[in-house]
């Protein structure tokens, strides 16, 4: 069941599309479910929000399987996405990322085994290409990436229990 | 050197230039607030188009379609009008609306509400691209709430008789998002799949009601051109690209940056404004408008001005205006495989050419790189390309063919010396 927190979200949602047009809070409401569920979404979670927006479940669950931000599998609870498009590879995004990977002793797309960084697999530019190499730490921004940052992150990571 | 800054980036500055309080010290809703008081005679929506058409204003999202011309096609209906703008910025090597969402926020608010005005478009929703989420959208938001605050939206806005509703909305990360009927479906709630046209979305839009999708920087650059007039905005730039364009520049370079900059000023000036070549090396290759343009070799873009026609003369576009400057060394088989992987990912599964092509494209590229390259692959992949090109519901098919036809087309001998030598590249 939602907490009436998601609830309010999702009603805050709901009510910027007309009348009978719910469907269109489907994006927003998964944001809201997947972001109280540790970063990702389960199916009693997409049925949840699909029935609490009255449309058929299918329409939530193709929506959740199309969009890279939203992860149907469980994974690790702080998300790193390493940008590698064409901007970042041309300044060293390769070198950031091989590092992320051998430091965490994972690949990209895999979560730590304790459960703690998810190392998202990114295809799509991240929009900040004069800030390259950059990555995404639950969604904030960090440009102008080496390794030296890159380890200080991690080791705040680390160091965080939360 | 030419001035920076003369149009979207003008007032942001000062202090906090994404505030209100800063942005009504610069002059900033006063088109809106002059169309609100005088709607009859001064800024009818038929003079308010007729400006932005006189202005040469031509979107800036990638397609460059002459944006009053866009205006002019919605039908005069009573029913319910949409205006949305397109802020899922994702064009690889493209950061410039990103710059307008946190500094200047208010001119896309006002841009909206005087487009939607001029289209009898009474409710507007601005599509973010969801990995915004924790850095642009807040900003948006509090940007919205301060004009609602000041009642400069909503209904009967300053008792003009005028409504204006604008909504923000967050994507979830698809770049396929960025072509319009797309993102319709995607505002809907769906998943991001073109829609085939005709209908355009000025007929059967969101919803299914008359809507034109413009791009950020396209509509904040609106207040301006109307406050100051069409002839100001068009003496900027020349005479068939008229106006001021965000240029994103990366890649080797020591600046990169976003440099607002008239359009038609020569590829060596905006190099010199992101500082040159990074190390002095020797520039090899440009991407000029994004990683959907075809590539140029350093020899033939030194001699192009940044402008539209210039940029099509040269075989490639002005896309985006997001320039990706490649210096000497730099491994073009390796590039346009992590180009080909990009819309491998990306495609959205319609499509068959595409969905299958982008697939074939990036796996030939990937045996090649391999040391597993068959001497015609190259002949294989540019067929793929050609079969892909001009066969899909949108143009990211095309998008998927251009780079790999126009790398084997300039840097050739390259891609034929790692078939030949096991996957060693020349430029290693």
């Amino acid at each position: 069941m939602l907490n009436s927190k998601i609830k309010d979200e999702i009603d805050h949602w709901i009510h910027k599309f007309p009348e009978g047009k719910q469907r269109s809070a489907i994006l927003s409401s998964l944001h809201a479910v997947q972001h109280h569920n540790r970063g990702y979404l389960t199916t009693e979670l997409m049925n949840d929000v699909a029935d609490y927006l009255d449309i058929p479940k299918i329409q939530v669950f193709e929506v959740a399987t199309f969009y890279s931000m939203f992860q149907t599998k469980p994974v690790g609870q702080h998300e790193i996405a390493v940008c590698t498009n064409i901007s970042c590879m041309l300044r060293g995004s390769d070198n950031i990322l091989q590092h992320i990977e051998k430091r965490l002793n994972i690949k990209a797309g895999q979560s730590t085994i304790d459960g703690k960084i998810f190392l998202k697999n990114e295809e799509e530019c991240l929009a900040a290409c004069t800030g390259a190499p950059m990555m995404m730490l639950d969604h904030h921004y960090i440009e102008n990436l080496d390794i030296k940052t890159v380890d200080q992150i991690l080791n705040d990571l680390e160091k965080n229990n939360d | 050197m030419t001035d920076l800054n003369q149009v979207i980036f003008s007032n942001i500055n000062g202090q906090d230039p994404w505030s209100i309080q800063a942005y009504l010290s610069s002059g900033g809703y006063q088109t809106w607030k002059s169309i609100l008081t005088d709607q009859i005679n001064k800024h009818s929506p038929e003079k308010i188009i007729d400006a932005v058409s006189k202005s040469g204003l031509r979107g800036r999202g990638g397609a460059g379609f002459p944006t009053g011309k866009k205006w002019s096609f919605m039908p005069e209906t009573s029913q319910q009008k949409y205006i949305v703008c397109n802020s899922d910025e994702s064009e690889p090597g493209t950061c410039h609306d990103r710059d307008i969402l946190k500094y200047n926020p208010h001119a896309l608010i006002e841009g909206m509400a005087i487009a939607g005005f001029a289209m009898g478009a009474t409710v507007g929703y601005n599509y973010v691209r969801g990995e915004f989420m924790i850095e642009c959208f807040p900003r948006i938001e509090q940007a919205l709430h301060e004009a609602y605050e000041l009642g400069l939206l909503g209904t009967n806005i300053l008792d003009s008789g005028i409504n204006f509703n604008l909504h923000n909305f967050l994507g979830a990360g698809a770049y396929i998002c960025g072509e319009e009927t797309a993102l319709l479906e995607s505002l809907e709630g769906k998943q991001g799949k073109p829609r085939f046209k005709p209908p355009f979305p000025a007929n059967f839009g969101l919803y299914g009601k008359p809507t034109t999708v413009n791009n950020t920087q396209t509509l904040a650059s609106i207040p301006k051109i109307i406050q100051n007039g069409p002839e100001w905005f068009s003496s900027f730039g020349t005479e068939k690209s008229p106006g001021t364009i965000i240029f994103s520049v990366s890649g080797h370079i020591n600046k990169p940056g976003n440099y607002e900059l008239p359009l038609g000023i020569s590829f060596s000036e905006l190099l010199d404004y992101a500082g040159g070549m990074e190390n002095d090396k020797s520039l090899k290759a440009v991407i000029p408008g994004g990683s959907s343009t075809k590539i140029l070799p350093g020899e033939i873009i030194q001699n192009c001005t940044m402008d539209y026609e210039s940029l099509q003369k040269a075989g490639s576009a002005l896309g985006t205006g997001a320039v990706i400057v490649i210096a000497e060394g730099s491994c073009m088989v390796e590039l346009l495989k992590r180009i080909s992987r990009f819309y491998f990912a990306e495609n959205c599964g319609q499509c068959t050419p595409c969905r299958e092509g982008t697939g074939w494209l990036y796996r030939i590229l990937d045996r090649i790189t391999q040391g597993n390259g068959k001497i015609n692959d190259l002949e294989l992949l540019v067929d793929v390309a050609n079969r892909i090109e001009g066969n899909t519901i949108c143009a990211f098919g095309d998008a998927s063919a251009w780079p790999v036809q126009s790398f084997i087309e300039h840097f050739f001998d390259e891609f034929e010396y790692m078939i030949k030598n096991k996957g060693k590249s020349i430029a290693a």
